[in-house]
């Protein structure tokens, strides 16, 4: 099967897939399904594309959704639209990406992991705070009757709505990521990810490189963010422990780090599996951690072939089609 | 070509260059010795512009390079073999060639091709070994490889800063007749060498730095006969 053919069999069963499952709660991890792979492959831009490893990229989705919860609820009385509050978040989002990661440009590995880690913690306790002197995220009672999207007459409101448009953003990311793989940017990324000196020696502005990979990452999880409210109709900073921060980075490495395949099946699974060991009740956190240390045994480099970015595919792809991706007009990294 | 004049380089507060000052001719072979930490890597990195010079002033073909960002440098035709090689370990020989020209962005894809083509031509090895990972390479491999790649961004000055670093005696002179090979095709080239004799051998003209200060400086053949130079480039005194 060509793989034209595979992705079309691919998207078809993905438009299906609310009519295959049993019931309503199953949609509605067919939705969570989307909302993680989203936000897996705006970490797998950070973490996977420029090696840069976040702990804190739960920071980006709370803060992605509570600014959504701001523009779209009685909270403050705005009432924005769906499609005017999402691209606000984003771009609100990417900021925050550029804030937080602007000062962690000199640190590498476990350093960045540290103060990523510290981060994250900082804006939760910041959205459980932040009721005080002034109510501005309401504290641990969260932000309440959010908005729901409308689109056109349709207001949405029912589990496989919500599937259609997580599934149109999901897909948004995945072409994204795929450009960005394959580009100039994404080429200096991968340099920076395997030696960020050399990286420099070639030319590679690495201080702008890592913003970017931050601030595109961050996009990710505000747009993930937005979505998480707009279902939810509320939000609270418990949505955004710490344990998130590091389920959506098992969901990466598990595929295959900086692998895009690798991502969406990664956090298929992990939003999946837990769900289908629900028949063991309490056995079911064992019975799924159990798993991810028998997946790692095994496929220690994750599902799929990791740590490869824009990986050539010597079958469909020729030398001059990739030099092309190198030269084409792409962001200015190089500058 | 190349001149520094007066360059101070500093990390933090602390103060590693100290008032260099040097030239390299077009065609020349430049060596620059001097003992462990005397600054003969900050001297490249500060040519290069990945490490700003707090004073002083660099010029390339008269035109003054100090402050312009690295990727400027480099499209005017400077390019480093940095020091341990540092080659992308999880990238293919080939793709760790096509990163070198990355700041060639308007370079039409063919002729990329014909400049992979000159390096494959210049190091057989690599065309053998072009979709295997640059981490599998040997270390003269991987020499070869950062060389290759320094190349790519097509430059009129090679900096290298010692590629003879960690390689067995016998691929040390093959590096060496690399660098003469490549000199005599027209490439300038600025070599940082602890291996003072080997280098001395190959350049024309030589400088010895010592503690971020140049204490000497002359023809190779008139270096390689001065008492000092082994002295100065062991730390010596
Ligand atoms: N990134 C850096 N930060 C702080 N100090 C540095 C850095 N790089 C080099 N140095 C210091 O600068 C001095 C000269 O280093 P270097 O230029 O690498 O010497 P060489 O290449 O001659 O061995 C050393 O004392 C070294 O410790
Ligand atoms: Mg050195």
């Amino acid at each position: 099967m060509s793989l034209w053919m595979q992705r079309t069999a691919l998207f078809l069963l993905t438009l299906a897939a609310p009519h295959l499952v049993p019931n309503d709660y199953w949609i509605g991890v067919l939705t969570r399904i989307c909302l993680y792979t989203t936000l897996a492959l705006g970490l797998n831009v950070v973490v996977g594309f420029a090696g840069l490893l976040d702990l804190g990229y739960v920071a980006f989705y709370g803060i992605g959704s509570y600014i959504y919860a701001f523009l779209a609820s009685p909270h403050f009385a705005l009432h924005l639209s769906f499609w005017v509050a999402l691209p606000l978040t984003v771009a609100i989002a990417a900021v925050s990406g550029i804030l937080l990661g602007a000062p962690t440009l000199r640190l590498r590995g476990d350093y960045l992991a540290i103060v990523t880690l510290g981060f994250g913690e900082i804006v939760y306790l910041l959205l459980i705070n932040g009721d005080r002197p002034v109510n501005i995220t309401n504290g641990v009672n969260g932000i309440l009757g959010i908005d729901p999207p409308r689109l056109g007459s349709l207001t949405f409101s029912r589990n496989h709505e919500y599937y259609y448009l997580f599934l149109a953003f999901l897909l948004l990311a995945l072409l994204i990521s795929t450009r960005l793989a394959h580009s100039r940017i994404g080429w200096a990324w991968q340099a920076i990810r395997e030696d960020e000196v050399a990286a420099r020696v070639m030319g590679i502005n690495t201080t702008k490189a890592k913003l970017q990979a931050f601030a595109v990452g961050a996009s990710f999880a505000g747009i993930g963010g937005g979505l998480l409210a707009s279902w939810q109709r509320s939000v609270f900073p418990d949505n955004f422990l710490f344990y998130e921060s590091i389920n959506i980075l098992a969901m990466v490495i598990l595929g295959g780090v900086g692998n895009l395949a690798g991502v969406v099946v990664g956090a298929t699974l992990l939003v999946a599996l837990p769900e289908i060991f629900r028949g063991f009740h309490r056995y079911r956190m064992l019975a799924y951690g159990l798993m991810l240390i028998v997946l790692m045994i095994f496929r220690p480099r994750g599902l799929f072939e990791g740590n490869r970015v824009g990986r050539r595919e010597p079958e469909t792809s020729t030398l001059e089609e990739e030099t092309l991706s190198l030269v084409e007009p792409g962001p200015p990294v190089g500058q | 070509m190349l001149k520094l004049s007066g360059v101070v380089t500093s990390y933090g507060s602390l103060p590693v260059l100290k008032g260099v000052s040097l030239e390299v001719k077009g065609g020349e072979i430049v060596c620059l010795l001097g003992g462990n930490a005397s600054g003969k890597s900050t001297t490249m990195k500060t040519i290069l512009g990945t490490v700003p010079p707090r004073k002083g002033t660099i010029e390339f073909d008269g035109q003054r390079i100090d402050g312009l960002p690295t990727a400027e440098i480099v499209r005017r035709g400077i390019s480093l073999v940095p020091e341990g090689r540092r080659i992308f370990a999880r990238m293919t020989v080939w793709e760790n060639l096509v990163m070198g020209a990355f700041t060639r962005r308007e370079a039409p894809a063919d002729e990329l091709t014909e400049d992979l083509e000159r390096i494959y031509g210049l190091f057989p090895r690599l065309r053998e070994r072009r979709d295997q990972l640059g981490g599998t390479l040997s270390g003269g491999e991987q020499q070869m490889l950062a060389i290759g790649r320094a190349l790519m961004s097509r430059p009129r000055l090679l900096l290298m800063d010692e590629p003879s670093m960690g390689l067995a005696p016998a691929l040390v002179d093959l590096v060496f007749d690399i660098i003469r090979e490549i000199n005599s095709r027209g490439m300038t080239i600025l070599v940082v060498e602890q291996n003072a004799s080997v280098a001395l051998s190959m350049a024309h003209r030589g400088y010895v730095l010592k503690n971020g200060r140049i204490v000497m400086h002359d023809r190779a053949s008139a270096l390689l006969e001065a008492e000092g130079v082994r002295r100065a480039y062991l730390g010596e005194a």
